[in-house]
């Protein structure tokens, strides 16, 4: 449709965007799979358990694919130009995750703990609230840049943010980690949100500082050290995740936000230093913390010996948990290929087995194969954002897109490698597919920010303005 | 800012690509170590997710399986459960499981490696796993007698019987005993029986398996072994003979007698007479005449000293290797350090019962496929030759005259002939303590020997003289070779 309103008619190129086809024919086709896909393994989950087609799957299938065709309406319409792979693949990993909830529903052992049971309804609630943020990202912001200008409400609002879960009376204390509020009978997890609104700030201030922070360094030893004042914002931001660190004991945030910071800091100013300072800087942190937090100490045991920590919890001994050695007995039990969905026991997880540990199931469940599938559709996701990031035009759309990239590389890796035993536990949920309010609709929102860089990114450039030398590098083409 | 871009895209890349390797590591080359871990709880699911197969008594299934709650399916059920647990042993979700349903978990539950090509076909063609099952030699009627002659009397006893020409193990009972369905769930009346069943809380251990676990003084029984000896050493020739025994006698290297119970002909007494009355005085001699070596030597040859495997394994039976003159000739009668499982004394009966030879014994016959195809089938194996044929004989017309015209005559079946062999034995401190009452016999019918038994019998609360082999034991060593040989016919 559109791509033929599109297409180049002129024949000469300046500037590699121009007539970049819209593709918005090719990200319905993949949203299309992309609703398939969870539709059929929600009728396996019902078949494997039940013996019979779940009788939720029209509406399920009906619920997704509606959203699905929202969220594609609104892009076609708002942001023709965008990357038509983020949509489908976060929408893929959305419905595969709802689809591992219900199957989590079906547990009684869950239902009894009251983790699971109705639980996948929430979420197709949390997935529409999603998408219209989603969809609110596109009507309203028309360009990217518009959020430059909030640079500094975004550092307070990131700011609030993080300190609401410290707010006595209003944060939880959930086994040890303080990074979640309550509202009434809602739980929300502000970090998910501080993300965007951290990546914006950095964005605004880097662009701004970047050159100061670059060039004004002296060399030493192969590398740019920075001016004793240039320190300044970094030693912030690294106070700040030592505070989070600290004092909602959480070590997934407090690297997110670090990792983040640095990897915008390195790509605002192209010096490596920066990258040396930001490990050592995290390093001192990290060790520093971990010797007198003995949360923090605690995952860090639990990470190294998970069968001591599975013996302690088994023993009754307060304050651990079994679920470290669950996960990964239920990645084992997986092997290649899985047990297929339905047929696994990662309920033995119990807490928190449909949110943060969700990825257990999908590894019991659907096996290394599933796994692997899963891994590469977020790399994906991270890549396409790289990918708007390197096209697009303005630096301050480039530090956005790379820092909420780069914060989801983390995350995943983060919450992936926790639970799959290779870094210590850390309270954060996989984007999409566990189960959560504020990591759904928070996510939408990122992927929403990045389509809308996206699109301005591949949108058409004007025409160059006619000036002697364009003659010189036209192109002719036959 | 485009080259520090495309740097982080690959350090991106390089997260997945850990995470990648760090998944291979743990579902591909740790994942049947995790897979297989005793700890993880899908072990026990999978374990009881399908019904076990049965163990098997003459083609009836004296097992079953029930429902239960929660994320373990089945459960295992035991018909006269109490009767047959010395024979089955236990399964338990909770507290695993023992003797035969431990020893033959792979084929009862289905996992055994021969079981693995048909595992596989049903899996391709969909079939549920099933287990297999567990034919045993034992004889119904033979074990109902032995345990109800147990459970008549009331106290602690044991039985076990074996067919002398193959080693089949033909009656297991052991009194007083347990359900095991009583414990095989997980839920908390299970809970509760189980802590009733251990011995701290049950100082009668219901548990305790006496017919192979629990080794007893034989007492005079254990004359059966020294007269072999003697026969098979050549101190002495045949049954009828006089043999070189003084009255009194005292036991060289001390000062002590050794005493008869009740003034019985014994000065010098055949070896028949001395077998009938049960002489101290003559067994005692040979055995001291014989020596340490000689006597373990033929005890060994019996089987004692060695554990046996049934496949259940019975502890090992004792007679010491480092007793001087007087240790040996109490030894030779049954007591000082001389302790025996009932296995063991029936053994003995069996191999002077199959003219000398001693069979392996043993309790399973054949291990069934699900579709009941024999995946493996025990065959009868000589073990040893304690006696020649000829020995043999003179020592089964010395114990057809014990229970003719001796201390065994409860233990007469017109008709048949039985050989056998009473004993009382002391025990605790200065035989503070009730004895124990032996019997061992055989019958003999034309086609030979069907059944040796032995019977033992510990009654803490039977007025002490009542108690003799003859009087106690021998009544259920008859009817459990009655219950044999009306099932043979």
């Amino acid at each position: 449709m559109s791509s033929s309103t599109n297409t180049s008619t002129h024949h000469t190129s300046t500037i590699g965007a121009i007539g970049t086809p819209s593709r918005r024919n090719t990200e319905l086709a993949l949203l299309v799979f992309a609703v398939l896909i969870p539709v059929f393994a929600y009728a396996n989950v019902g078949l494997a358990i039940n013996d019979e087609v779940p009788a939720g799957l029209l509406s399920y299938g009906l619920g997704l694919g509606l959203l699905a065709g929202v969220a594609h309406l609104v892009v076609r319409k708002f942001a023709p130009y965008a990357d038509p792979l983020m949509l489908p693949l976060a929408t893929l990993l959305n419905g595969l995750g709802l689809v591992a909830i219900w199957r989590l529903d079906q547990s009684a052992l869950l239902r009894e703990i009251n983790v699971a049971g109705g639980k996948a309804t929430n979420q197709l609630l949390y997935t529409a609230m999603g998408i219209a943020l989603f969809a609110v990202v596109m009507v309203f912001l028309k360009d990217h840049r518009v959020l430059q200008r909030y640079t500094y409400i975004s550092m307070v609002g990131a700011l609030i943010l993080l300190l609401l879960p410290l707010v006595p009376g209003l944060g939880l204390d959930v086994f040890g980690a303080r990074i979640w509020i309550q509202i009434g009978s809602f739980t929300i997890q502000p970090g998910e949100f501080a993300k965007i609104a951290l990546a914006v700030f950095f964005a605004g201030y880097l662009m701004v500082k970047r050159d100061a922070l670059a060039l004004a360094s002296r060399r030493f030893m192969g590398l740019y050290l920075p001016r004793g004042r240039d320190l300044g914002p970094i030693l912030v931001v690294w106070a700040m995740s030592i505070l989070i660190l600290v004092f909602e004991t959480d070590l997934g945030t407090s690297l997110l936000f670090f990792g983040m910071f640095i990897i915008m800091l390195y790509v605002a100013t192209e010096r490596t230093s920066w990258i040396v300072f930001g490990l050592l800087m995290s390093a001192v942190g990290a060790v520093g913390v971990a010797s007198f937090e003995s949360h923090i100490q605690q995952r860090i045991d639990a990470w190294l010996d998970p069968m001591r920590e599975y013996t302690l919890s088994q023993q009754g001994v307060a304050g651990h948990s079994e679920q470290a050695m669950q996960a990964l007995w239920a990645f084992g039990s997986g092997g290649t290929l899985g047990t297929g969905w339905g047929q696994g026991h990662s309920e033995l997880i119990r807490f928190a087995a449909n949110s943060d540990f969700i990825l257990a199931t999908f590894g019991e469940e659907l096996g290394l194969a599933g796994v692997m599938a899963l891994l590469l559709l977020y790399g994906l996701i991270v890549e396409r954002g790289v990918r708007t990031a390197l096209a697009a035009r303005d630096p301050f759309g480039k530090l956005l897109a790379i820092g909420l990239s780069g914060a989801f590389a983390l995350q995943v890796f983060v919450v992936a490698g926790g639970v799959m035993g290779l870094i210590p536990l850390t309270g954060m949920t996989m984007p999409f597919l566990a189960y959560g309010g504020s990591s759904v609709i928070a996510n939408w929102a990122l992927i929403g920010v990045l389509i809308r860089i996206s699109d301005t990114a591949r949108r058409p450039a004007p025409a160059p303005a006619p000036n002697p030398d364009a003659e010189m590098t036209q192109v002719v083409r036959p | 800012m485009n080259k520090p871009l495309r740097r982080i895209a690959i350090f991106c890349g390089l997260l997945v690509l850990t995470l990648l390797i760090r998944d291979n590591w743990l579902q591909y080359v740790q994942a049947d170590q995790l897979k297989d871990d005793p700890k993880n709880r899908r072990v026990a699911i999978a374990r009881y997710a399908t019904p076990r197969g049965d163990i098997i008594v003459d083609g009836k299934a004296i097992t079953g399986h029930a429902t239960t709650e929660g994320d373990f399916k089945y459960k295992r059920t035991y018909k006269d459960g109490a009767m047959w647990a010395p024979v089955t042993g236990f399964v338990s979700q909770a507290y695993g499981a023992n003797q035969l349903e431990s020893i033959e978990d792979g084929i009862l539950t289905g996992d055994d490696d021969r079981l693995f090509f048909r595992n596989t076909l049903d899996m391709i063609t969909g079939e549920p796993k099933e287990g297999g099952n567990v034919v045993t030699t034992l004889n119904a009627a033979a074990q109902k007698a032995a345990y109800e002659g147990l459970a008549a009397q009331g106290g602690k006893g044991a039985v076990a019987a074996i067919e002398p020409s193959t080693g089949k193990i033909l009656a297991l009972a052991s009194y007083p005993s347990y359900d095991p369905s009583t414990i095989a769930g997980s839920s908390t009346s299970d809970e509760e029986a189980w802590k009733k069943l251990q011995k701290n809380e049950n100082p009668d251990d219901p548990m305790l398996n006496r017919a192979l676990r629990e080794v007893y003084p034989p007492g005079s029984t254990f004359k059966v072994v020294t007269a072999a000896a003697a026969l098979e050493n050549g101190l002495y020739t045949d049954a009828d003979s006089k043999t070189n025994s003084p009255l009194p006698w005292t036991m060289p290297g001390t000062t002590t007698e050794l005493e008869n119970e009740g003034n019985i002909p014994c000065k010098d007494a055949t070896l028949r007479v001395a077998l009938q009355y049960s002489c101290n005085t003559v067994f005692g001699k040979i055995g001291s005449d014989l020596g340490n070596d000689k006597m373990l030597e033929e005890a060994k040859k019996f089987g004692f000293t060695e554990e046996q495997f049934t496949p259940v394994r019975s502890s090992a039976s004792v007679f010491s290797d480092d007793m001087n003159q007087s240790q040996t000739a109490l030894s030779s009668i049954g007591q000082f350090n001389t302790a025996a499982t009932p296995l063991q004394m029936a053994m003995v009966a069996s191999a002077v019962a199959n003219d000398g030879e001693l069979m392996k014994p043993y309790m399973v016959d054949e291990l069934q496929a699900p579709n009941l195809d024999p995946v493996e089938k025990t065959e009868p194996e000589p073990m040893s030759r304690p006696l020649s044929a000829k020995n043999a004989q003179i020592l089964q017309s010395m114990m057809e005259t014990v229970v003719s015209d001796g201390t065994g005559q409860n233990a007469q079946i017109n008709g048949v002939t039985v050989g056998g062999k009473t004993g009382t034995a002391q025990h605790g401190v200065d035989n503070s303590e009730n004895p124990y009452a032996w019997f061992l016999s055989y019958a003999k019918t034309d086609e030979g020997s069907p059944v040796a038994v032995a019977v033992v019998v510990e009654d803490e609360d039977a007025v002490r003289d009542d108690i003799s082999g003859g009087g106690l034991a021998a009544p259920i060593a008859k009817s459990v070779m009655e219950a044999v040989i009306d099932s043979k016919r």
